[in-house]
């Protein structure tokens, strides 16, 4: 039985993303974008009060945090509320943008209140600094061919093995692993 | 970069998560557990009477004890190993078997006449017997670090002193095999401190070992 707790006046928000990313997680991808699409509202509008002094980089963290959400979904406990999930990984991927750029005193600030998060959304989704082909040009050759093809040409994977003569099997693990590779080439490129 | 293109990205194709890596972590952890068994036998030796021990409820509440922390260790290691789980009650649990073994000591320690009762807290090894533990609690320690790699934990330091102790009480699970002390108070401070040093090296390296 599905616990989903109230978060103060986030309720509304928590139950409606939690039914997407539950979704999402059983295949809809269409559920799934929608998920992404308001997280990164809120995310936006969360990182934007804290990165006050770097407005340029807010749109990077954003992507970056989707990034992370998106690698570690499997880590999802549907059990758990949606809001207390993406908290953690926003507030992970925060601290570790502000511990390589920020000085000591920034890190004093709180963290503390995940409803926050969630209070309020910035759908003013503005253009990041990376170039995205740019980044893909860093990946491995295999991984980079498997994920253009499979998510930015909208081949089925078993067109892109047929094209890469690579198994279905590898064609699965080389996405997989260049979405994690992408998350560290943003890591190190801010 | 737009972030409607990443999120395009992202969310075409098979969204479907690939399944936690459970098996893998228990076969890391479990790995880790057994060389620290192939250390004790190898370089301090399972102690001789240990059949005879076996009857006695001295070994068995040491076991107790450790296999408890343990047990209790791991389930916080699960929750500390994923974003956002519940940890307000995770100091608590791990209270537990302490509390108990402390209870135990401390009645120990009022049925012996007095003038034995140092020798009940000191026993015979207590110089060598917390390093022995964490020595042992390394490769446990190794194959934890191993595990939450393949995981997302978001609170380093909780997660690697927590990462240590769980490796420290199994290591002190194997230690009982070789340990010859019977005495509830040794138990309960000396194994104790023994598991705290992995604690505290699991909470200095988790920066270092467990980011992502």
């Amino acid at each position: 039985m599905e616990r989903i707790t109230e978060v103060g006046g986030t309720s509304g928000s928590e139950t409606r993303l939690h039914g997407l990313l539950v979704r999402g997680l059983a295949g809809d991808g269409a559920a799934y974008r929608d998920f992404l699409q308001s997280t990164a509202t809120h995310l936006r509008a969360f990182l934007r009060r804290r990165l006050s002094r770097w407005p340029d980089e807010v749109e990077d963290l954003v992507q970056e945090s989707l990034l992370a959400i998106h690698n570690q979904r499997q880590t999802y406990d549907t059990s758990v509320p949606v809001t207390s999930w993406v908290y953690a990984i926003a507030r992970y991927k925060l601290i570790d943008w502000l511990r390589r750029h920020a000085r000591r005193e920034m890190l004093n600030d709180p963290l503390d209140d995940e409803n926050e998060l969630f209070t309020s959304a910035d759908a003013d989704a503005s253009e990041a600094q990376r170039d995205l082909g740019q980044l893909l040009a860093t990946l491995p050759a295999q991984q980079r061919s498997a994920i253009v093809h499979t998510r930015l040409d909208g081949l089925s994977v078993r067109e892109t093995a047929a094209a890469l003569q690579i198994s279905e099997a590898s064609v699965k693990v080389a996405v997989h692993r260049g979405l994690k590779f992408l998350a560290a080439q943003m890591r190190k490129a801010t | 970069m737009k972030t409607d293109d990443l999120i395009h990205l992202l969310a075409s194709g098979d969204v479907r998560p690939t399944p936690l890596p459970v098996l893998r972590c228990m076969l890391l952890v479990g790995g880790g557990v057994l060389l620290a068994g192939v250390m004790m036998a190898w370089l301090l030796g399972v102690r001789a009477d240990l059949s005879n021990a076996a009857a006695h409820s001295a070994l068995w509440q040491k076991l107790l004890y450790t296999g408890a922390l343990g047990a209790a260790g791991a389930f916080a290691l699960a929750r500390l190993a994923r974003p956002g789980a519940r940890t307000s009650a995770l100091p608590q649990l791990l209270a537990v078997p302490v509390a108990l073994i402390a209870l135990l000591a401390a009645l120990a320690m009022l049925a012996s006449p007095p003038d034995l009762r140092a020798s009940l807290f000191w026993g015979t090894t207590w110089k060598v017997c917390p390093w022995l533990i964490a020595l042992l609690s390394l490769p446990v320690l190794a194959g934890i670090v191993g595990a939450l790699r393949l995981l997302a934990p978001t609170r380093l330091r909780l997660c690697g002193a927590a990462a240590g102790l769980t490796a420290g009480a199994l290591a002190a699970v194997v230690y009982c095999l070789h340990c010859p002390e019977t005495a509830a108070p040794f138990v309960a401070f000396w194994y104790t401190l023994g598991m705290l040093i992995p604690a505290a090296l699991g909470a200095l390296i988790a920066p270092r070992v467990l980011a992502w």
